[in-house]
C-alpha cells in the first residue's frame, strides 16, 4: 500500500508539521503573558517587571476566614497555598464567590502585596457532585 | 474498514437504516433529557445551573471530534489519494461548525450565572472561537472555489493547519491559567464528576453522536451523488 509517492508525501507532511508545530510553540511562548488569563500570587511575587499602572488579573483561592465587609464591597485574601495577596473589592459580590473557592480579580496593584479591584469573577473547579456527597465528604474531613 | 465508506456501499444505504438510527437517537436523547433535567442531582456549588453541562460538554466533544476527522480524512487523501475522503470531510464540516456554536452559546449561558460573565478571552474560549473560524474557512473554500481539485487542495491545507489548534484547545486549561475549569474527564485519572452526573452526560454524548452520524450519512450520500454527476459531465 505504501507506494514510493505515498512515502514521499508522508515525509514532506511530517516535516511541514514539525515546523508548523515549532512556529506555533514559539508564537504561544512569546505571547504567554497575554494568553495567561491571570497571575497567581506566587507569580506576582516573583515577577520582576510588574507595572503598577497596567490592569492585570490575579487568581487563586479565597483564603478561609479572610473576607471582611467594608463600606461598598469586601476585603479578602487570595492565596495559592504558597503566597498571598490582599484584595480590596468595591462592588456587588457575585453569587458563587465564597471562601475556599476560586476567584479571579481584575484591577491594579498598589504594591506587590495589595490589589485594588472592582471586578471579580468566581471560578469553580472541575469537581461536580450532588450536595449530599459533598456533605458526606465534609463530614469525613 | 475504509470499505464501508466506499461510494457503492454508501449509495446503497437505504432510508430504512437512517430511519432506524433516527428512532434510536430519539429514544436515547429522550432518556438523556429526562435524566439531565429531572433525575440527576443539582451540583453542590452551582445548583441547577450545572444542567447546561449535559448539552455543553457533548457539543464540545463532537465539535473537536469532527474537526479531527476532517483533518485525518484530508491527510489520508493527501498521502494515499483516497478519492472519497474529501467528500467525507466536506460532509462533516457543517455538523462540527454547528456543534461548535452550540458549545460556545451554552458555555456563555453557563458562564453568566456561575462565573459572572458571558465571555472572556482566556485560552480555552479563544481557541474554541479560532476553531469556529477554521470551520467557516473550511466550508467557504468548498463554496467559493468552483474547481473541485483546487477546492480540495486549499481545504486540505486549512484542515491540516486547524489540526494544530486541537491540542491547544484540549490542553489550554492545563498549560495556562484560564477562567475555564480544568478537564474533569481525562485519560489518566479518575473522573472528577460524580457518577450520578457522569451517567446522563455519557447518554447525551451518545445521543448527540448518533444525531451527528445521521446528518453525516445524509450529507455524504448527497455529496457522493453530486460528485458522480459532475464527473459524468466532465467525461462527456
Amino acid at each position: 500500500m505504501l507506494t514510493k509517492k505515498a512515502r514521499l508525501r508522508i515525509f514532506y507532511l511530517t516535516l511541514l508539521s514539525f515546523f508548523v508545530a515549532i512556529i506555533i510553540f514559539l508564537v504561544l511562548k512569546s505571547l504567554e503573558e497575554n494568553v495567561v488569563y491571570f497571575f497567581s500570587p506566587t507569580e506576582i511575587y516573583y515577577k520582576s517587571n510588574i507595572s503598577l499602572k497596567k490592569k492585570i488579573r490575579v487568581g487563586g483561592l479565597v483564603k478561609e476566614g479572610s473576607v471582611k465587609k467594608k463600606e461598598k464591597g469586601i476585603n479578602f485574601v487570595i492565596t495559592d497555598l504558597k503566597n498571598e495577596i490582599i484584595v480590596s473589592f468595591t462592588g456587588i459580590v457575585p453569587n458563587l464567590f465564597s471562601e475556599g473557592k476560586g476567584v479571579i480579580a481584575e484591577g491594579k496593584l498598589r504594591d506587590k502585596k495589595y490589589f485594588i479591584t472592582n471586578k471579580i469573577l468566581a471560578k469553580h473547579d472541575e469537581n461536580y457532585m450532588p450536595p449530599e456527597v459533598s456533605k458526606a465528604l465534609a463530614g469525613t474531613k | 474498514m475504509f470499505k464501508n465508506f466506499l461510494p457503492n456501499k454508501i449509495l446503497s444505504i437505504n432510508n430504512k437504516l437512517i430511519n432506524n438510527l433516527i428512532s434510536l437517537m430519539i429514544v436515547i436523547l429522550f432518556i438523556g433529557f429526562i435524566y439531565a433535567i429531572f433525575i440527576s442531582p443539582p451540583d453542590y456549588i452551582q445548583g441547577d445551573a450545572v444542567r447546561i453541562m449535559y448539552v455543553h460538554v457533548p457539543s464540545s466533544f463532537i465539535s473537536l471530534g469532527c474537526f479531527a476527522l476532517i483533518g485525518i480524512a484530508s491527510i489520508l487523501n493527501l498521502i494515499f489519494k483516497i478519492k472519497f475522503m474529501p467528500l467525507i470531510a466536506k460532509s462533516l464540516a457543517p455538523i462540527g461548525a454547528v456543534f461548535t456554536l452550540i458549545s460556545i452559546a451554552t458555555g456563555s449561558l453557563w458562564g453568566k450565572p456561575t462565573w459572572g460573565v458571558w465571555w472572556v478571552w482566556d485560552a480555552r474560549l479563544t481557541s474554541m472561537a479560532i476553531l469556529f473560524f477554521f470551520y467557516i474557512a473550511y466550508m467557504l473554500t468548498w463554496k467559493l472555489i468552483t474547481k473541485y481539485e483546487k477546492a480540495k487542495k486549499v481545504s486540505t491545507v486549512i484542515a491540516i493547519l486547524g489540526l494544530f489548534n486541537l491540542p491547544v484547545i484540549k490542553y489550554s486549561v492545563d498549560w495556562w491559567n484560564t477562567l475555564h475549569q480544568p478537564s474533569s474527564i481525562t485519560l489518566t485519572s479518575a473522573p472528577t464528576i460524580h457518577y450520578t452526573m457522569l451517567f446522563p452526560l455519557l447518554i447525551m454524548l451518545f445521543g448527540l453522536a448518533i444525531y451527528s452520524l445521521v446528518i453525516f450519512l445524509m450529507q455524504y450520500k448527497s455529496e457522493l451523488i453530486k460528485f458522480k454527476i459532475s464527473n459524468k459531465k466532465k467525461n462527456n
